[in-house]
């Protein structure tokens, strides 16, 4: 088992990378000045971002992934979130095989 | 809007705090394992040996920059190329950490960039949750990253040395196991109209939202 150093490169290449997208927002604010309104934009990050990924991925899913991702928000209103995930996966695997 | 003084949670211990975020994180650590395995398996396929992913694993630590960069992998590889894509595709936690940084108030400075340096999409959701419903205590965030990122380096690495009996997740539908985290997610984070209003504008682009200019101030 060995480490080929054009690989070693190019995984340090990706972790520098990486390590300046993660630690860069520490700096970030110490740069611009939070208004609220920049406060209020942030506070709608969270569901902003989870939207903007998963939104692409149910569109190529398709009706049978829309019906298992209504499944899964129902679930999610009154249970945890490894049930939520099972009866997620559960209901895609079982409407996609269902619904052509 | 200053960051007001949350009271802790009652009674609440280091490692208490540490095991309720292992179990916060636990089903997306359980769905990323599939992932985990195809991302060994492809890696080993393009000629990376099992402690090179075990490296990229644990020094990239970021699943979807990792399977593009394996996919454009070449021999000898483009370290200039898979550095700028690992950018490209991580430039989001930029935006989440800095978000994050608001809640780090009980983080010392070592721990605020070490546990940025552990930030992925789950880890930082969670996190933001925590926030939310009272104070995000260091030891959960501890709890959140030791797991995740100790279950993709023993799943990355798995997958390299068990190699082509890895099959595609997709073909299993765990790749619906993201999109439901999520939508679990967004329940979590909802706070009435507001909510639904940034969600609108970002799944169904529409010029009449687009013009709202106030639609990210949700529940403020």
């Amino acid at each position: 088992m060995s480490v080929d150093p054009a690989n070693l490169a190019a995984i340090l290449a990706m972790a520098v990378a990486t390590w300046f997208t993660r630690v860069g927002g520490l700096w970030l604010f110490r740069v611009v000045r939070l208004t609220p309104r920049s406060q209020a934009a942030l506070d709608a990050l969270p569901v902003a971002v989870l939207t903007a990924v998963i939104a692409p991925s149910l569109a190529r899913g398709g009706a049978a992934d829309l019906c298992a991702a209504i499944v899964t928000l129902l679930a999610a209103t009154r249970l945890p979130l490894l049930p939520v995930v099972v009866i997620g996966v559960v209901s895609a695997v079982l409407l996609r095989n269902l619904m052509p | 809007m200053a960051e007001p003084d949350k009271p802790a949670i009652a009674g609440s211990s280091g490692w208490a705090e540490f095991r309720a975020g292992a179990v916060a994180v636990l089903p997306a650590a359980i769905a990323v394992i599939p992932f985990a395995l195809l991302l060994g398996a492809l890696a080993a396929r393009k000629g990376l040996s099992p402690l090179e992913v075990g490296l990229m694993s644990g020094l990239v630590f970021a699943g979807s920059s990792q399977l593009v960069a394996v996919d454009i992998w070449q021999e000898p590889a483009p370290w200039l190329l898979l550095g700028l894509t690992a950018l490209t595709i991580n430039l989001r936690h930029l935006m989440m950490s800095a978000s994050l940084s608001r809640h780090l108030g009980g983080f010392g400075g070592f721990q605020r960039i070490f546990g940025m340096l552990c930030l992925a999409d789950e880890i930082w959701a969670l996190a933001e949750r925590r926030a939310a419903q009272g104070r995000l205590h260091p030891a959960y965030y501890a709890g959140l990253a030791f797991l995740l990122y100790a279950n993709w380096l023993i799943w990355t690495v798995a997958g390299a040395i068990v190699g082509p009996a890895v099959q595609d997740p997709a073909a299993w539908g765990f790749d619906f196991a993201f999109t439901a985290i999520f939508l679990g997610l967004i329940v979590a984070f909802w706070r009435g109209r507001g909510t639904a209003l940034v969600m609108a504008r970002l799944a169904v682009p529409s010029p009449r939202l687009a013009r709202r200019r106030c639609w990210a101030v949700p529940g403020t």
